[in-house]
């Protein structure tokens, strides 16, 4: 039964709901009113809020510091490579486990997770070490591999949990209508698993954009993207609020916008399904 | 059926992805492990390939380890409880009926994907900082003295920082575990005369167990190993220093490999410890 529900409890729920979503989302609107104030209006006592002369200016200054564009493309290329680089390996291994289990898919499963939880500092010397060696310190193609490598037990859980909710009789139908292997991942099997693969895809881009261990470690200037860009603010160099913000906004706006169209997915994708 | 043919098929789909995480986790480790033994400092040109225990001896009875370790239980057990109490109110909060549900969620869930190295500045600056910061306005409006967050409880500035990025996903999470919540049985409850508290205790607390325990565990593993955050804020200073970060230090900053790489393997020892502890309990709740 369906309780009836007064607007004046609805009309609270909401007030409150509303002062909490804003509390939260606070610091993210203050640094994008910030981003289009002067530097001197940035800092004004007592602080402004939206009657200011609004100028673009900041994002014109951002993008004109010689590095930004390269920092960005940067960004691109390592978060969208890496996650390309692991779905390619991902997708036939999770396949496998979803459709072929075998006695051991569970533990590789749990192993393969336990990687996860391997702390970063644990390998950071070899992985410079080796990096040096192999002449790939400060490159893409370094950071592409690395981010992979982290993020590639989440994507095949992830995918995993996806194929196992596609229906196994689907596949033994194929089979007996004699689709070979190659047939049955191509037809019958990809145009099913596409949603959960591009939901992977969301998810792991979001997350290789924002790494800041490696990304901040492994570069130093050709291959830095936004977060070591980012992170190159802290240095104080006087009143640059307004610059900070401007580029801050532009390095999470388009991360944003792909977090609110991925929000089931993060559940599904870093609980490993153990909350559905 | 699977056949044997589809069985070997499969595991040759397998074997790419184990075979590049085995050997990004063996290789590696395996170094560390080496170099955990040698007394290896390249600025100085020394290298010496077998001291023994030595380094763990001297990792162990730092003084700035065991520092280190209280600072990471104290971050991470900070964050955790601020994040599982404030997730649990926050997500009964949305379950609420009301106007414009869908934007309120958006907004609660935006810090997550902020940029560590971005929400860390943004705060440090424009919040934090005691000559332009917004807390310091505020502070002078309620008429208090002016006060230096990242200085004077750079911890708890820290702590506010991961808490406001991790709150969502507990959000998050435990919004999803409360909308699958049998609404009958709390009805039947409020109609028994169960007050709101009693409610909450005997029949959201027990069913939220689950999704509570999984939010541990993940953040748990992520918290670890917190670096930019504290990088671009106070780069490990003022009682900050994590293990995740006295290890960072010593391998790249003072260039002690051997002594560093003792650190690593402490860690990683730690966070198997904390990993096995947590994945069962995770099983367990799995099989219920």
């Amino acid at each position: 039964m369906a309780r009836a529900i007064t607007t004046q409890k609805k009309v609270m729920w909401t007030t409150l709901a509303w002062c909490f979503g804003l509390l939260m989302f606070f610091p993210i609107l203050w640094t994008f009113l910030t981003s289009f104030k002067t530097e001197a209006t940035a800092i004004a006592d007592p602080p402004v809020w939206f009657l200011f002369d609004w100028t673009t200016q900041n994002y014109a200054d951002v993008q004109d510091r010689s590095n930004y564009p390269k920092a960005l493309m940067n960004s691109i290329i390592i978060a969208v490579g890496s996650t390309f680089l692991g779905i390619l390996i991902a997708v036939p291994a999770a396949w496998a486990m979803a459709f072929v289990p075998g006695k051991r898919t569970k533990d590789v499963l749990l192993w393969m997770l336990s990687t996860k939880m391997l702390p970063a500092v644990g390998v950071l010397y070899p992985i410079v070490l080796l990096a040096k060696w192999l002449g790939v310190m400060d490159s893409r193609i370094l950071l592409v591999v690395v981010l992979m490598l982290i993020n590639l037990p989440i994507i095949v859980w992830m995918l995993y949990t996806y194929f196992r909710e596609i229906p196994g009789e689907i596949l033994e139908a194929a089979r007996m209508d004699g689709a070979g292997l190659r047939s049955e991942i191509l037809y019958v099997l990809t145009p099913m698993a596409v949603p959960g693969i591009a939901s992977t895809i969301l998810l792991n881009i979001i997350l290789a954009w924002n790494e800041a261990f490696w990304t901040i470690l492994l570069t130093t200037v050709d291959a830095a993207p936004l977060t070591k860009f980012i992170a190159s603010f802290s240095a104080p160099e006087g009143l640059f609020y307004a610059k900070l913000s401007a580029a801050s906004m532009l390095a999470i706006a388009p991360i944003l916008i792909m977090g609110w169209f991925s929000q089931k997915q993060l559940v599904r994708g870093l609980t490993f399904g153990a909350v559905k | 059926m699977a056949t044997a043919h589809s069985k070997s098929a499969a595991r040759l789909m397998i074997a790419p992805a184990v075979f590049v995480l085995l050997v990004w986790m063996l290789i590696p480790l395996c170094m560390t492990l080496y170099f955990s033994f040698a007394d290896y400092r390249p600025m100085r040109g020394v290298f010496e390939t077998w001291i023994g225990f030595e380094n763990f001896i001297r990792f162990l009875t730092s003084s700035s380890f065991l520092s280190s370790l209280v600072t990471t239980l104290q971050m991470v057990g900070g964050i955790l409880v601020i994040t599982i109490a404030g997730g649990v109110l926050m997500a009964l909060l949305l379950d609420q009926p009301m106007f414009g549900q869908g934007i309120v969620r958006i907004l609660v869930i935006a810090p997550f994907f902020v940029m560590p190295t971005v929400s860390a500045l943004v705060w440090k600056n424009m919040f934090f900082n005691v000559d332009n910061g917004l807390f310091s306005y505020l502070f002078q409006g309620l008429g208090f003295p002016p006060y230096d967050f990242l200085s004077q409880s750079p911890l708890l500035s820290i702590i506010v920082i991961v808490a406001w990025q991790w709150l969502p996903f507990a959000t998050l999470i435990l919004l999803t575990a409360v909308q699958s919540l049998d609404s009958e049985q709390l009805e039947a409850a409020e109609m028994d005369g169960a007050p709101a508290l009693a409610r909450f205790r005997f029949i959201i607390l027990p069913h939220l167990s689950r999704a509570i325990t999984v939010v541990i565990l993940i953040q748990t593993i992520f918290l670890l190993s917190i670096f930019a955050e504290i990088f671009v804020t106070t780069n490990g200073a003022f009682g900050t220093r994590t293990l995740t970060y006295l290890v960072y230090q010593r391998v790249l900053e003072s260039q002690n490999i051997g002594l560093g790489s003792a650190g690593g393997i402490v860690a990683v020892i730690l966070a198997n410890v904390i990993a096995i502890f947590l994945m069962r309990i995770v099983g367990k709740n799995l099989d219920n």
